[in-house]
């Protein structure tokens, strides 16, 4: 079991390069949705250091994972609150660990189930790798290589902490 | 094995939904809370998400019903499951083919599950019985017995307006126990939930014999049975089931048994008021009652649909190695 730096630093440097991207690509006025759980936990952060007007959205892709039919439900599923109009805006998407993509996919597909965005941005805290559908997230906290019986996991919501984890 | 655990896996998880008995608390606490999360999908532009995409649902329904078959087609399809309605009392049966070989023929036509209404008691389970292992069945109604999934939307709607604790509530259900599979469903799942007290409210003629032994106090006056109480659900008066005559007359019933604004004032000051429908207007209900602020009855029918959401996609779900955690990506 790895401790990694400060995940709040990470999260500013972040906040920084997200502020700075989205000036440069003039997407005005986006909302940001976290992914939960560690996602919304990220995002809680961004959306507070990027001042975003609208209030913070946050999904639950439970009902759009890929693999429903092998693991069945996840027992404890929080409903999804997208608490502002999703078409034409810039949306955001926070989550905190970038892994084989899938998790992403489903959210873009629940997203596209609450209407027709402008545009859809991707920031993690950790990309660890590993990539099984072509998803590349804007903005990228830490790359960190994992071994394949490793997993990284982030607890909060506070503090906020990073640990590798030997997988069982 | 048993009639109870037919319903359960050998990991304690929903294979089939036949009657609350044989349930646990836990697992009625684990539907509410799923049902919670679907009940959002009704606010998505899409109202659909993708679970049971590709799985076929036959609703098999050997009795009318419009609102529960409605219901439960409704939440299939937001579940993106193929929905069949198959009303038996027009098709084979008609002809004379036999329960088991409508089944084995559905079954041929690979179904994932079946949603069954019938008349009599235990078909359900029966059907559960005798179904190939890959299907489940979800019970909407078997003949005076068990009406599961009207009780969990019942008690969602309960804990949507008081709150998780049960514990501090007063209950009374008002009307024909004796004919009814939902309050007997009810009855069973109030108890599960640690319910502060459950109350049947009925003239005699319209209590089972064993009504005590069920955990709830009887009362044959409608005033004393809803004085203070919390919740009241009044039921359907059942011409349909009524075989003798167990009543001098409907006219007579409201007079005695029926709610109305005035009776209304023996009951807590925030009492809400509950009917699984359709209803008799002016026989258990007044209008003004029905359609008050108290009345919390087409709540009632939209939670529907997420209890069934929940309770179908739960028994869809794959059940051997249901106890894998998912890992996040």
């Amino acid at each position: 079991m790895t401790e990694l730096e400060d995940t709040a630093s990470i999260i500013d440097d972040m906040a920084t390069r997200l502020g700075e991207y989205i000036s440069r690509s003039g997407r005005a006025d986006p909302a940001i949705v976290g992914i939960h759980t560690g996602g919304v936990w990220v995002a809680e952060q961004l959306h507070r250091q990027l001042n975003i007007s609208e209030p913070l959205g946050s999904l639950d892709i439970s009902f759009y994972r890929d693999d429903f039919t092998r693991i069945g439900m996840n027992p404890v599923v929080k409903p999804s609150e997208l608490p502002f109009s999703i078409d034409e805006r810039h949306i955001i998407l926070v989550d905190d660990v970038l892994y084989t993509g899938r998790t992403i996919r489903a959210a873009l597909n629940e997203l596209f189930d609450y209407g027709r965005p402008a545009s859809i941005m991707l920031a993690t805290l950790i990309d660890r790798g590993g990539r099984e559908l072509p998803i590349q997230a804007n903005i990228v906290g830490r790359h960190i290589k994992l071994k394949d019986d490793e997993q990284i996991k982030l607890s909060g919501p506070d503090p906020l902490t990073l640990e590798i984890q030997k997988t069982a | 094995m048993s009639r109870d655990n037919l319903q359960i896996d050998s990991n304690g998880q929903l294979r089939h939904f036949l009657s609350i008995s044989g349930l646990n608390r836990q697992l009625l606490t684990d539907i509410l809370d799923t049902a919670e999360s679907f009940a959002g999908v009704t606010e998505q532009t899409v109202k659909k998400v993708p679970l049971l995409r590709g799985k076929t649902i036959v609703n098999l329904f050997f009795e009318a019903s419009t609102r529960t078959r409605t219901t439960f087609e409704l939440a299939a399809k937001r579940l993106s499951a193929d929905v069949l309605n198959i009303n038996i009392t027009q098709s084979s049966a008609a002809k004379g083919e036999t329960l088991l070989d409508t089944l084995r023929n559905l079954e041929a036509m690979h179904v994932d599950m079946f949603v069954v209404r019938h008349a009599d008691s235990g078909a359900a389970h029966f059907i559960a019985t005798n179904i190939a292992p890959h299907v489940s069945v979800i019970n909407a109604g078997d003949g005076s017995h068990s009406h599961p999934t009207q009780a969990m939307l019942d008690m969602f709607t309960i804990r949507r307006v008081k709150g998780p604790d049960f514990g501090r509530l007063r209950v009374a259900i008002v009307g024909d126990i004796m004919h009814s599979r939902v309050a007997r469903s009810q009855i069973h799942a109030l108890n599960l939930l640690n319910t502060g007290e459950v109350r049947i409210v009925a003239p005699k003629t319209l209590i089972p014999a064993h009504a005590e032994t069920l955990g709830t106090h009887v009362f044959h006056d409608l005033q004393e049975g809803i004085k203070d109480a919390d919740v009241i659900i009044m039921l359907r008066l059942q011409r349909e089931r009524m075989l003798g005559a167990l009543l001098p007359s409907e006219h007579e019933y409201f007079e005695l048994f029926g709610l109305t604004e005035d009776k209304l004032a023996f009951a807590s000051p925030d009492v809400t008021v509950m009917h699984p429908g359709p209803i008799n207007r002016g026989v258990e209900m007044d209008s003004e009652v029905a359609d008050g602020p108290r009345s919390v009855i087409l709540e009632q029918v939209t939670h529907g649909i997420a209890v069934r959401m929940a309770v179908m996609s739960m028994a869809m779900s794959p059940r051997e190695i249901a106890a894998e955690q998912p890992h996040a990506s």
